[in-house]
């Protein structure tokens, strides 16, 4: 079997001073899409924190592409090509669209994606370029923070509640730009409460409950009340 | 013609104050840190400038090539050695630290060059003037405003049209998802605290030349600094040279009245402004 490009092994990680993950075991293999789940609270975002740098563990307990990188920061990390949509967008305000979308490129890095590439993508960016991202719908937001992601080419992509206050139009926009983004090579970790979207585009399942996982399996053979039982401890 | 005369020599000092505000505006742009020692590092510029002018005996100006990198290699080291690590969700730490920072150096300075005060000879620039419209323009001055216009455009460009100034509003914006493009913030902190002692070291040499200076010159050099700042509104670059130039001329108009309210006139109306415009005369959009 192939090297994982992430292996996150006995991973406990504190948000704030409490602990929020307990010896979480999670791999995703080249060009898989994983779907986390779970509750609020269930410690999906320290996990996304937790690998990308912005919350530091030991060394060991996160490795990718056979580099332990658990210890390492958040921009030494980004420069090795893990990408994250942050929950909420968290575009820079002061920055203009295309500005949003050039600094995700500044760890320059080789691959598909270019502006252009963003643009083609999302259209309607290309239109809004030189607004300020602020002056965006929270569907165009949640574009530019996407294509922010993509423009540093990364080979692990993590999307963090990507659908959450969105149009249910603008959600199905989105996801079906999905398979696009992941086409090509990309590993992709989708965290989602709306557990139907997440399965639709993933091959398999880590469903979190208060920090431990409580159900992992491929999306295809786990069924309706196995979710619900890992989701709630029922 | 003496009131002209007051507002034009007042707008040309304001230059001077714009100087020492542009520094600490772009400190506390970038990263929220409340700087109290850019006075001591301005007059520590000063001090620079007179042993290198001394050991060389070269013209001030000219020994600008050496103090603006001097003190911008400075700020980058007591960024990332010192003041990075002061900065976070409490804004008490920044305060005290660079308020201890501005006793060290007042007292270094006292301990490496007296209490005697000094003063930089810029020879024959200092004295003149050219006659424009009856009214007597100084060169000096004259160069003092126009490199403050000069230095806030060229910040204004950096902030706004390069790599760096993207990466300067990236931070200023959200410092956790900057991390995440890759940048490094201790690093980007460092630059922007030598770009601000850059300029410091500009306005350091320009005090120098325009008054004598010792080294407890410092505190109110803040103050005309942090005055200009808020007048003209947080975060905004050009703001801050029209808050000079206000600083300035009111300055100018009290010393015309009587020489003793120069001070005194400055500091109204700074408090008037403040009552009626709390943000300032020119706040950027998102504050």
């Amino acid at each position: 079997m192939p090297e994982p490009v992430l292996d996150i092994r006995k991973l406990d990680a504190h948000y704030r001073d409490f602990q929020a993950l307990y010896g979480v075991n999670i791999t995703v293999e080249a060009g898989e899409v994983v779907a986390i789940i779970g509750a609020n609270g269930a410690g999906k975002t320290t996990l996304m924190r937790s690998i990308s740098g912005l919350i530091r563990n030991r060394a060991e307990q996160i490795t990718y592409r056979g580099q332990q990188i658990g210890a390492l920061r958040a921009d030494q990390i980004a420069g090795l090509g893990i990408a994250l949509v942050p929950e909420g967008r968290q575009l820079f305000q002061s920055l203009s669209v295309e500005e949003n979308l050039i600094i995700g490129g500044r760890t320059g890095r080789k691959g598909a994606w270019s502006l252009q590439r963003v643009y083609d993508l999302f259209p309607v960016l290309q239109e809004r370029r030189n607004v300020p991202s602020t002056s965006l719908s929270g569907g165009q937001q949640q574009m530019v923070a996407i294509g922010r992601a993509l423009m540093a080419n990364p080979d692990l992509v993590m999307f963090d509640e990507i659908s959450l206050g969105l149009a249910p139009v603008i959600i199905r926009q989105i996801y079906e730009s999905l398979p696009t983004i992941v086409g090509e090579g990309m590993s992709a970790m989708i965290v989602e409460q709306d557990i139907t979207k997440a399965l639709s585009v993933s091959s398999r399942v880590y469903c979190l409950q208060e920090g431990r996982v409580s159900l992992e399996g491929r999306t295809a053979d786990v069924s309706r009340e196995q979710i619900s039982a890992a989701y709630f401890g029922t | 013609m003496d009131w002209i005369n007051a507002i034009v020599q007042g707008t040309l000092l304001g230059g001077l104050y714009a100087l020492f505000a542009a520094g600490l505006s772009l400190i506390f742009g970038v990263m929220r840190l409340v700087n109290i020692a850019h006075g001591d590092l301005i007059v520590l510029a000063a001090y620079l400038g007179l042993t290198v002018t001394a050991a060389l005996s070269m013209n001030p100006f000219v020994a600008l090539i050496l103090v603006v990198p001097l003190m911008a290699g400075f700020g980058y080291v007591l960024q990332r050695g010192v003041l990075n690590w002061t900065l976070g969700d409490d804004i008490l730490p920044p305060l005290l630290v660079t308020f201890g920072l501005s006793v060290i150096i007042q007292n270094a300075l006292l301990e490496g060059y007296s209490a005697d005060p000094q003063k930089l000879n810029a020879g024959a620039i200092e004295v003149a003037s050219a006659n424009i419209g009856g009214l007597a323009v100084g060169y000096l001055p004259l160069v003092m405003f126009l490199t403050a216009v000069l230095v806030v455009a060229v910040l204004q460009w950096i902030f706004y049209a390069t790599a760096l100034g993207r990466a300067f509003r990236a931070v200023s914006d959200n410092q956790d998802i900057a991390q995440l493009m890759g940048l490094n913030r201790r690093h980007v902190f460092g630059l922007a605290m030598a770009l601000s002692l850059a300029v410091t070291a500009i306005a350091g040499i320009f005090l120098g030349v325009r008054t004598s200076f010792d080294p407890a010159t410092g505190p109110a050099r803040l103050i005309f600094g942090f005055e200009a700042v808020i007048i003209g509104g947080l975060g905004n670059l050009w703001g801050t040279l029209a808050g000079g130039v206000i600083l300035g001329v009111a300055q100018s108009i009290g010393a015309q009245i009587n020489p003793g309210w120069q001070i005194l006139s400055g500091h109204i109306a700074f408090l008037i402004i403040l009552a009626v415009r709390p943000r300032g005369l020119f706040p950027r959009m998102d504050g």
